[in-house]
């Protein structure tokens, strides 16, 4: 079940691996590391937030500073309601899995996303059913990306974990599998462990 | 720890028949509850497998972490990386198969010739599988001790046992003496053998010592007073300690061989031509020979005889300075009235156990001459029946087990081959004889004494050729050698060969306690007065 708030956006670039979507909202961006879904109930495409951007909506053109005579930055939008229109936040989503509402699977779909369609944040509930399994991280730790892969792979389990009840046993269980993973590769687990260890 | 299947510790990862397998444990067992020396069962596809772990590392998936060490205070990552990138490994030295079908089970377990596949579960062998590998005591089987950190009880099929030599090792104070004891006592019980124990250090028959607070521990006479005779050399010294004896042995001259010199020349430190001498002077006399070459000394004839003989006055000398030594032993005298002999046989036939006490004479000369000389004259005699049973169609005589001490100074490489015992331990029991060989040097026996000896039980032991001379061609032996290098110092053992189906370390049964007593009498078909005198013994 997914409420339409939840509706963050629609893809306007989709490949085998990742997808790109355009907020509905300027800076409605769905937090880094996030999951999202695109595609409806029979197949459903579930992709991890890599990347984002918010910049103008023609490529050519960068916005200029508007502030100077402003006190607040709020103030900026206040008096210049077009800029809504002339800038955009797009975020790009890792490909992580796909499924129906029997099954998920953390592999590949078929085939890629389909240019717009609906990108929805996942509920807590449907988190928690796709971070069951761990096979997702593998996915994560072995592409390549303009962002840090354990940035991303901590800030994907520090959003997994809010899902939880027992965020402490889930964190440690994600831990165990990616030092698994990453048993050739220390400093590489040790960079995610640093970054999802409780306080 | 008496449940059905014992706690999980991991998988196999890797491993070949001839070095054993390395097992991967899993994140829920900790290596500091590892024990070098424990049972462990693995579940292969077809059949399951008996072992030994042997050895216990660490490992870590990347050489960072060792160089980078993580800050293990940290439970977060101390509990992430514990059995993932870091974790315990055992070395498991698999011995035994237990096969899964029907024929495998009537069988009982069998040698390992292959190594059970990837990843077969690994788990530590519950009580029930240890009986299963190594039997429970019965009418056969005697309880001896248990397998380190564990419930069950070890039990020895004593009548196997007693079908070889067998060899008990250990160094000083690591509990060669109590270990004797209890086996003696399960001998006495349950292996149809009688037993002729030379007791150096008066520990066997009466009542030997402790060494915490010299507390007094009961033996043999005193536990089975109707099942063991004690003889002695010293009666005065037997005595004084309260022993009730049965029997004062005396030895004429004319009992002691020229083959008994050979065993003493290094203690008498006579030469070799001494011995040799010896054997011609035999020749020359007969069997009074020793009283006639004490007798001859310094006179013309003397001169004439050993010219005729060729034996060199020095050598001469040699000889009769060794002669003197052992004359002036008081047990000894020129010609004996009744014969020790006659009177130990009678017992043995009799079905009894004979313990000889040495009493004062505690120095090796006085034990080495008496041993051997008994042992020899035994021997002869067993062979005699041996023969004529089987001619004559009569009764064998009883299986004899005989104890000696200080095994090496009958058993090394110089005598081996011409001293009885050395026979004995060749002959597997060709008449009925076998030793039980006790010793701390293990090293000094004759190689081919010691490969001969069916099961071996040693103790601790610290010096690199006593412990190599010990599991010489013992398969598994460097991981062997490293349980054996980790006994505790007293009161641990490990059990291989001839009467265990693998090599077991284990803690002997408590001994000295008027608990244990109870359990030693009680097990036995000790008649009710035995059982009556037992009562009184520790009311
Ligand atoms: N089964 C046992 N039960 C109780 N105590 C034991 C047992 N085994 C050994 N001990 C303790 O260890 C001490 C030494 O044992 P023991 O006298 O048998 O050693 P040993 O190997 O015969 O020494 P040595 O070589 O000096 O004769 C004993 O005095 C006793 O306190
Ligand atoms: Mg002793």
């Amino acid at each position: 079940m997914t409420e339409p708030s939840d509706r963050v956006g629609e893809v306007i670039e989709a490949s085998t691996t990742e997808f790109v979507a355009e907020c509905y909202e300027l800076y409605g961006l769905p937090p880094l590391g996030s999951l999202v879904s695109v595609g409806d109930a029979a197949d459903k495409t579930f992709g991890i937030v890599y990347h984002a951007t918010t910049a103008s909506v023609e490529p050519g053109r960068r916005p200029i500073a508007r502030g100077k005579d402003e006190v607040s930055e709020e103030g900026i939008y206040k008096s210049s309601p077009q800029l809504e229109k002339l800038l955009r936040s797009e975020f790009s989503a890792l490909v992580v899995g796909h499924g129906n509402s029997e099954a998920i699977h953390q592999f590949l779909p078929p085939k890629p996303a389909r240019i717009h369609g609906f990108v929805y944040l996942c509920p807590s509930e449907q988190v928690k059913t796709f971070s069951r399994s761990f096979d997702f991280l593998n996915l994560l730790i072995t592409t390549s990306l303009p962002v840090s892969v354990e940035e991303l792979v901590a800030a994907t389990l520090r959003q997994m974990g809010q899902a939880h009840e027992d965020k402490q046993a889930f964190l440690k269980a994600a831990g165990r599998e990616l030092a698994t993973l990453l048993s050739s590769d220390y400093s590489r687990l040790r960079a995610i462990l640093g970054r999802i260890a409780p306080e | 720890m008496s449940e059905e299947k014992g706690q999980t510790l991991g998988i196999v990862v890797s491993g070949s028949v001839d070095k054993g397998v390395e097992v991967r444990l899993d994140s829920s067992a900790s290596v500091e509850d590892m024990v070098v020396g424990r049972y462990v069962t693995i579940e292969g596809r077809q059949r399951r497998f008996f072992g030994m772990i042997t050895d216990i590392s660490l490992g870590v998936t990347d050489p960072q972490l060792t160089i980078n060490p993580p800050d293990v205070t940290d439970p977060f990552l101390s509990e992430v990386l514990n059995g993932t990138a870091t974790y315990g490994t055992i070395h498991v030295l698999p011995m035994l198969t237990i096969g899964g079908d029907v024929a495998s089970l009537i069988e009982g377990p069998q040698p390992v010739k292959t190594v059970p596949s990837h990843f077969s579960g690994v788990s530590l062998a519950s009580d029930a599988d240890m009986s299963l590998v190594f039997g429970e005591e019965d009418e056969n089987r005697f309880f001896i001790g248990n397998p380190l950190d564990m419930e069950t009880k070890l039990c020895l099929d004593l009548p196997e046992f007693v079908k070889r030599s067998n060899g008990i090792f250990g160094k000083s104070g690591t509990g060669k003496t109590f270990l004797t004891r209890i086996l003696l006592i399960g001998m006495l019980q349950k292996s149809q053998a009688v037993n002729l124990i030379f007791d150096m250090h008066n520990e066997y028959g009466w009542e030997g010592s402790s060494e915490e607070g010299r507390r007094k521990v009961k033996a043999l006479k005193q536990l089975f007073p109707e099942k063991v005779a004690v003889f002695t050399l010293d009666p005065e010294n037997s005595k004084r300690r309260g022993v009730s004896t049965d029997f004062v042995v005396r030895i004429g001259y004319d009992e002691i061989e020229p083959e008994d010199m050979v065993l003493l020349r290094q203690t008498l430190n006579i030469t070799d031509l001494a011995v040799e001498a010896a054997y011609q002077l035999r020749r020359r006399f007969g069997r009074g020979w020793i009283q006639s070459t004490l007798d001859v000394g310094e006179s013309e004839d003397t001169q004439e005889l050993l010219k005729e003989l060729n034996i060199h006055e020095s050598t001469f000398q040699s000889l009769r300075r060794g002669l003197q030594t052992i004359g002036r032993l008081s047990f000894i005298e020129p010609h004996a009235s009744v014969d020790a002999v006659n009177s130990l046989l009678g017992y043995l036939n009799k079905g009894m156990n004979v313990v000889l006490e040495f009493g004062r004479y505690r120095d090796i000369t006085a034990y080495v001459l008496v041993a051997n000389m008994l042992a020899r004259r035994i021997y002869a005699r067993y062979q005699e029946m041996m023969e004529r049973s089987m001619s004559e169609d009569i009764a064998q005589p009883n299986p004899l087990v005989i104890t000696i001490e200080e095994a090496h100074k009958f058993l090394n490489p110089e005598v081996a081959s011409r001293a009885i015992f050395g026979t004995i331990a060749r002959e597997m029991r060709k008449y009925n004889v076998s030793l039980l060989v006790i010793d701390q040097r293990p090293s000094g026996i004759d190689d081919e004494v010691m490969s001969q000896l069916g099961t071996k039980i040693t103790c601790l032991l610290d010096n690199e050729k006593d412990i190599d001379s010990v599991l010489a061609g013992v398969s598994g032996k460097s991981e062997l050698k490293s349980v054996l290098a980790r006994l505790a110092p007293k009161q641990q053992a490990l059990i291989f060969g001839h009467a265990v189906p693998m090599p077991v370390p284990i803690r002997t049964r408590e001994y000295g306690s008027a608990e244990s007593y109870k359990g030693f009498v009680g097990g036995a078909d000790a008649g009710q007065q035995a059982k009556k005198d037992i009562e009184e013994l520790w009311d």
